[in-house]
């Protein structure tokens, strides 16, 4: 056992294992259908990616800040349902700053109940995720939001468009991406938060202010949620309540996918873009195989615990826990 | 030290005279606003109300011992479906053709091993990998997920056996048979957490688990064990409601693992593991079950229960660190 950890190719395997796992598994899969890595093809899993992955920038840095939003998926439906009511209302151009407005409200509560008030953040959001639901509900009164107008209103662009054959949400996620990358890996702010997230007390005492810090992260989550929202309520012009029902999960695996610990003050954006994309080809691929639908769930639960199962091996140095 | 043990008493009463002003305050505000005539603390409301909190409430006391023990379990509605339509399809299976409604303890029996399965699954990924139990849960519950949907699709398994839905709407001196196995559950886990050597070792673990490994207790089996226990009581939660639903439908269960956080963080266990009580538990799914059917009652629809129930959550957690901190402050910055 003592080679294992000594190991460079083990090193590598657990610096840059996701990245592989990723190739890997696309070289497997072209092989194995040609249609797979068509750029028709790539396109439309980049596409149907896009609402999750622009979420899951925004969890990114919520985890590395040593917290967790379960809320997302019930604050999605929300700025959905908003955007949708708000745009035969006011019109888009107030609707959309309207609900941006009004999901970075609920953000900035639930950053102040964990980053001021130092709430456990699972409980929170937990609350959070049924507190917005009903929310929701009572602002819809429970019924389907729909856009009077559908095909008389530029405000499909953001789901439907294309700018030089690139479609509009695939343009926002990079956009998203390259922003919030940034802010993460260049910026004081994003030292901050690997700091917090990592050692919160030695944080404490370098003198980072760890409240501000988690309250910006949870900004950050829900602006990226506002998006997300944007993007569902103009693809569809229509929504349920219950559009986002269950986003945060699947986010969270993708998060955790792309190798951030849960424990905080790990993690990128362009792993978690990594861990996004994998999901999304995952699924693209086990459908074209012409494997039923639920079958990635499955698939998805055993990536998910062997990519940190390995991640934890390999700092632990042996496979298996003794005790 | 008096107020020490006075402050322990008024938390763990805490949760009781909630229930207490909930049921003055629906009772009041009944008077103005019901829809119906009866009165809200009526015996047949009380009695179905006990019933009604049942299956949350049986698979709460296992997440009860999971929490005490450090760990979370996310995979339980997806169990509970499973269970149930391991209960309802394997009734018509061939190998029990023809033996009428002697099928039935074996249809349990499968379930609760199915159950216990998923469970024992879990217990040993998290033992053996070292994964945290919130990852293996979170994926397994995708995973399980997933295993009720390739079973018949979008389509709902059903089965109605008139045996089964008389013997679930049975009353045993006035309680229904869910409540009655609602009870036994609770009594049977809290004498396991009182009495027995792996009830203390699950507390010392979710305390201090380098602790309790010094103390040499085998950290990995204690908690296979409470995954284990969590599956059955995920499966027989599922027994008994679907024994008189007689229909899954392959979305079922989905954010119970919300509502039994909820309820027993209600309770007054701690996610750090260390602490929580059975009977805490108990006074949580009533409380929940309480809040769900007063606000129904005084004609608030299911949005403002959910709005309700979340705050709540927020506010317990928030009062339970304000009595948990006071005197020793940590770092405020």
């Amino acid at each position: 056992m003592a080679g294992f950890a000594n190991n460079e190719f083990v090193k590598l395997l657990g610096k840059q294992g996701i990245l592989i796992a990723f190739v890997l598994f696309m070289v497997v899969f072209t092989i194995a259908d040609t249609k797979f890595i068509s750029v028709d093809n790539v396109l439309s899993v980049v596409r149907s990616s896009a609402i999750l992955g622009v979420m899951a920038i925004g969890v990114t840095f919520v985890v590395i800040s040593g917290n967790l939003d379960l809320s997302v998926g019930s604050m999605m439906s929300f700025s959905t349902i908003v955007v949708l009511d708000l745009h035969d209302k006011l019109g888009p151009l107030m609707a959309i700053p309207l609900m941006f407005l009004m999901t970075l409200a609920l953000g900035a509560f639930i950053g102040f109940l964990v980053g001021y008030l130092k709430l456990n953040s699972l409980i929170v959001t937990l609350g959070m995720l049924s507190a917005i639901h009903g929310l929701t509900l009572t602002y819809s009164g429970g019924k389907n939001m729909d856009i009077a107008d559908k095909s008389g209103t530029w405000f499909s662009v953001f789901g439907q468009g294309d700018v030089i054959g690139i479609p509009v949400p695939i343009i926002l996620f990079g956009l998203l991406a390259a922003l919030f990358g940034i802010l993460l890996s260049k910026t004081p702010f994003g030292r901050k938060v690997y700091a917090v997230g990592g050692n919160p007390t030695a944080a404490t005492f370098s003198g980072v202010p760890r409240a501000r810090t988690v309250f910006l992260c949870y900004l950050i989550s829900a602006f990226c949620v506002a998006t997300a929202g944007l993007i569902q309520a103009s693809r569809s012009l229509g929504s349920q309540n219950t559009v986002g029902q269950g986003l945060e999960l699947e986010v969270l695996a993708a998060v955790i996918l792309g190798g951030a610990s849960l424990l905080g003050g790990s993690g990128t954006v362009f792993k978690t873009l990594i861990g996004v994309l994998m999901l999304g080809f995952i699924q693209n691929g086990l459908l074209l195989m012409g494997l039923p639908f639920y079958v990635q769930f499955v698939i998805t639960w055993g990536i998910i615990i062997l990519a940190v199962w390995l991640d934890i091996a390999i700092k632990r140095g042996r496979f298996f826990v003794s005790a | 030290m008096k107020s020490e043990q006075s402050k322990k008493l008024l938390k763990s009463g805490a949760i009781w005279l909630f229930i207490l002003v909930e049921l003055v305050f629906f009772s009041v505000a009944g008077e103005y606003f019901a829809l119906s005539d009866k009165a809200f603390m009526d015996v047949d409301n009380m009695l179905l109300l006990l019933k009604q909190s049942a299956p949350i409430g049986i698979i709460a006391v296992g997440m009860t011992l999971i929490m005490v023990n450090g760990n979370i379990d996310l995979s339980v509605g997806a169990i509970f479906a499973i269970a149930g339509i391991v209960l309802l399809d394997s009734m018509s299976w061939p190998i029990f053709a023809g033996m009428g409604d002697g099928v039935i303890p074996f249809a349990w029996g499968l379930a609760l091993l199915t159950g216990a399965t998923l469970g024992a699954i879990n217990g040993l990924i998290v033992w053996k990998t070292g994964v945290d139990a919130f990852i293996v849960t979170l994926g397994s519950m995708l995973g399980y997920r997933g295993l009720v949907f390739m079973f018949n699709g979008e389509n709902p398994t059903s089965n109605l056996n008139w045996t089964l839905v008389d013997f679930a709407e049975a009353q045993f001196l006035g309680l229904h048979t869910a409540t009655w196995f609602f009870l036994a559950v609770v009594a049977v886990v809290w004498w396991l957490t009182r009495y027995t050597i792996h009830g203390r070792n699950a507390y010392a673990i979710g305390d201090n688990r380098d602790a309790a490994v010094n103390a040499g207790i085998r950290v990995g089996p204690h908690m296979l064990i409470n995954f284990v226990l969590i599956g059955v009581l995920a499966a027989l939660s599922a027994v008994v409601f679907y024994s008189e639903s007689g229909s899954v439908n392959p979305n079922d269960g989905q954010l119970y693992e919300l509502w039994v956080i909820t309820a027993v963080v209600l309770g007054g266990t701690k996610l750090t593991g260390g602490a929580g009580s059975i009977i805490g538990t108990l006074g949580g799914v009533l409380a929940i079950q309480l809040l769900r059917k007063g606000l129904g009652y005084i004609g608030a629809d299911t949005s403002t229960v959910n709005l309700v129930i979340g705050l709540i959550l927020i506010v317990v957690l928030f009062i339970d660190r304000q009595l948990n901190t006071k005197g020793k402050e940590a770092l405020n910055v």
